[in-house]
């Protein structure tokens, strides 16, 4: 009866979610904020996949900008360079990122805690300081141009909302594969695994090959996100996936509740533009998005959707649900 | 192949490095024991020791000594200001949102430095002097030197804390069981408190001595506070002793490293080293790796 009561609701949610993305360009055309909200696309297909990552295999990744760097430069590298068709590119680019996950994933998340942060921390650092110093190949500190738009026959993706019809299409795509994953046996296995590892390998969950699964899953969805990134601003620079993105984008995942899709959502709504907004405190933004950050964490730690949805749901029954988010 | 000179050379060079890489981890260390977390404010430790002695010793004109004590002091306050103001009131006791929260704070922290201070680069003299001495036929900074032994000094005087006074004793009771510490009549807050503002005095320390031979700017503790923790990381994530070697083996491959491969690719190495040492001892060379309850 849950798992109906959970996909009705995911339907509607999908549904409510389709309308608001098809209706948008319509009530605001605004060409910057359709630029922006391009961008809080392409950070919510990201975040979908880390939040597969890090809400329900329990697996924090802080080097998540360098796969999605890794998309955008093999995609940039293969068009340009080798003229390699942009949508050929983007699945080469997909084949490559999701490979060296799975050859960095198999060593990588047999590590726990503090160790794989800092494991993941470092192959980010080493990707990015890889893409800065390889200048003959990457184009180095100053970037690299001239990426070719994508295109469907005739039909040239170059302008911000044929782009947002696009880059939407994929992230929609993008969450509805990952709330089906969570409401599939894999889903419940890795639930399993992040309420106790030990638990979930003794009822049969095979744990390490969830972990590594779902790791490569996240990474795929970074590569494709990085590759639209490429296609749809034309220039790429090493600045946009360096380990501060790996931070806001785990940030989103915190902010919007971990192991919540739809909370994701709300993550990459609230912190994408942060930036943008704070942008009118000129120099004092930093202490402001540090500050904001901050008071979420301390006061409404389980993210911000998840917060309001257990407050309601309490309400409705009577009954305390933080008590299972809390301490225990 | 690289002479003996510069072999020297590099191995002098990198136990200079390796030694803030040192101070930097059991700072992580020490905090890590207290209370499980990854305080990423540490980071920022290093650019407020100096920046402080920069304000001290250069803008007020005050005697090196003092400034160097009022530069570690001020930072000692400032990391248990950190652990009073964010860390004590969060609602979530879970790990990876108190992680979050210092790096909230380390945001905000920079933020306040770029007011503060500028966001140019600022320089301070060696303590004394830049004329290089040789030792076994190596050009060694006086600096080098300083670094090299404050960081002993620092070490022994942490070491007689930890096991001869009764604070330090009791901190470790906190870090091997704090429930049971607490049992013991032990302020289990307070000991968190003090091991915040203790790795603030090991974050100024390593900023302050480090600072003349590189450039001061806001964001200059980020790499040198990631590196310590990798050492730390490297060593086994909480044992000092893993630090120290962590830090100092980190700094020497590294700067092998840069001489005889490839300098552009220096900060790629040691992180190449860490991934590898994980990969294959997944608990760090001297960790015991974190248990798994059920």
């Amino acid at each position: 009866m849950v798992q109906g009561f959970l996909k009705g609701k995911s339907s509607f949610g999908l549904s409510i979610l389709a309308l608001m993305v098809l209706l948008f360009p319509w009530v605001i055309s605004n060409p910057y904020y359709l630029n922006v909200v391009n961008i809080i696309g392409l950070n919510t297909l990201v975040v979908v996949g880390l939040n597969l990552l890090i809400g329900y295999a329990g697996q924090i990744s802080l080097g998540h900008a360098a796969f999605y760097g890794l998309g955008a430069y093999l995609s940039g590298i293969l068009t340009v360079s080798y003229g390699v068709s942009p949508w050929l590119a983007m699945i080469l680019a997909l084949a490559v990122t999701g490979l060296l996950a799975l050859i960095i994933g198999i060593p990588t998340l047999k590590l726990h805690g503090h160790y794989l942060v800092m494991a993941t921390l470092g192959f980010n650092i080493i990707i990015n300081i890889v893409i800065i110093q390889w200048d003959k190949v990457t184009g180095g500190p100053s970037g690299f141009p001239g990426i070719p738009n994508l295109k469907i026959g005739s039909l040239v993706f170059d302008s911000d909302w044929k782009m947002y019809y696009l880059i939407w299409f994929f992230t929609f795509i993008g969450i509805v594969l990952a709330l089906n994953l969570v409401h599939s046996r894999v889903g419940r296995g890795l639930r399993a695994l992040h309420g106790s590892e030990v638990a979930a390998c003794a009822l049969g969950v095979k744990t390490e090959v969830y972990k590594v699964k779902v790791f490569v899953l996240s990474a795929l969805y970074a590569s494709l996100a990085g590759s639209l990134y490429a296609h749809y601003l034309t220039f790429i620079s090493p600045k946009t996936f360096d380990i501060f993105f790996s931070v806001e984008l785990v940030t989103m995942v915190i902010v919007g509740g971990m192991g919540s899709i739809w909370g994701t959502l709300f993550g990459t709504f609230f912190i994408t533009p942060l930036p943008n907004i704070l942008h009118f405190f000129d120099e004092y933004k930093d202490i402001f998005y540090g500050l904001i950050l901050v008071l979420i964490l301390i006061f409404l730690p389980e993210g911000v959707v998840v917060a309001l949805r257990n407050r309601y749901l309490s309400r409705r029954q009577g009954i305390s649900q933080t008590s299972f988010h809390g301490e225990s | 192949m690289p002479t003996g000179d510069q072999l020297a050379q590099y191995i002098f060079s990198g136990l200079t490095t390796g030694s803030i890489y040192a101070l930097i981890a059991l700072g992580f260390c020490i905090i890590h024991n207290a209370t499980g977390i990854v305080n990423f404010t540490q980071v920022d430790f290093i650019t407020l020791g100096g920046m402080m002695m920069y304000t001290f010793l250069l803008a007020m004109g005050l005697p090196l000594p003092l400034a160097f004590l009022l530069g570690v002091l001020a930072v000692t306050v400032v990391g248990g200001l950190v652990e009073r103001l964010a860390i004590r009131p969060a609602k979530s006791r879970s790990i990876i949102v108190l992680i979050f929260i210092t790096i909230g704070v380390s945001i905000l922290m920079r933020g306040i430095f770029k007011i503060i201070w500028g966001k140019n680069q600022m320089a301070l003299p060696p303590f004394s002097g830049d004329t290089p001495l040789m030792i076994l036929r190596a050009a060694v900074l006086p600096q080098s030197l300083w670094i090299f032994c404050i960081t002993v000094v620092v070490v022994i005087i942490l070491h007689l804390f930890f096991n001869h006074s009764l604070i330090g004793k009791a901190m470790r009771a906190t870090s091997f069981n704090p429930r049971a510490a607490a049992l013991m009549g032990v302020n289990v807050n307070r000991m968190i408190l003090l091991s915040f503002a203790l790795s603030g005095a090991l974050g100024a320390i390593a900023g302050i001595i480090i600072v003349p031979i590189t450039t001061l700017s806001y964001d200059i503790g980020v790499m040198l506070g990631l590196k310590g923790f990798a050492a730390a990381i490297l060593g086994g994530y909480g044992n000092s002793i893993g630090a120290i070697i962590g830090g100092l083996l980190l700094g020497v491959l590294e700067s092998l490293g840069a001489g005889t491969i490839s300098s552009s690719y220096k900060d790629v190495l040691a992180f190449v080293i860490l991934l590898l040492v994980l990969f294959i001892k997944p608990s760090g060379l001297l960790g015991h790796g974190e248990k798994e309850r059920v």
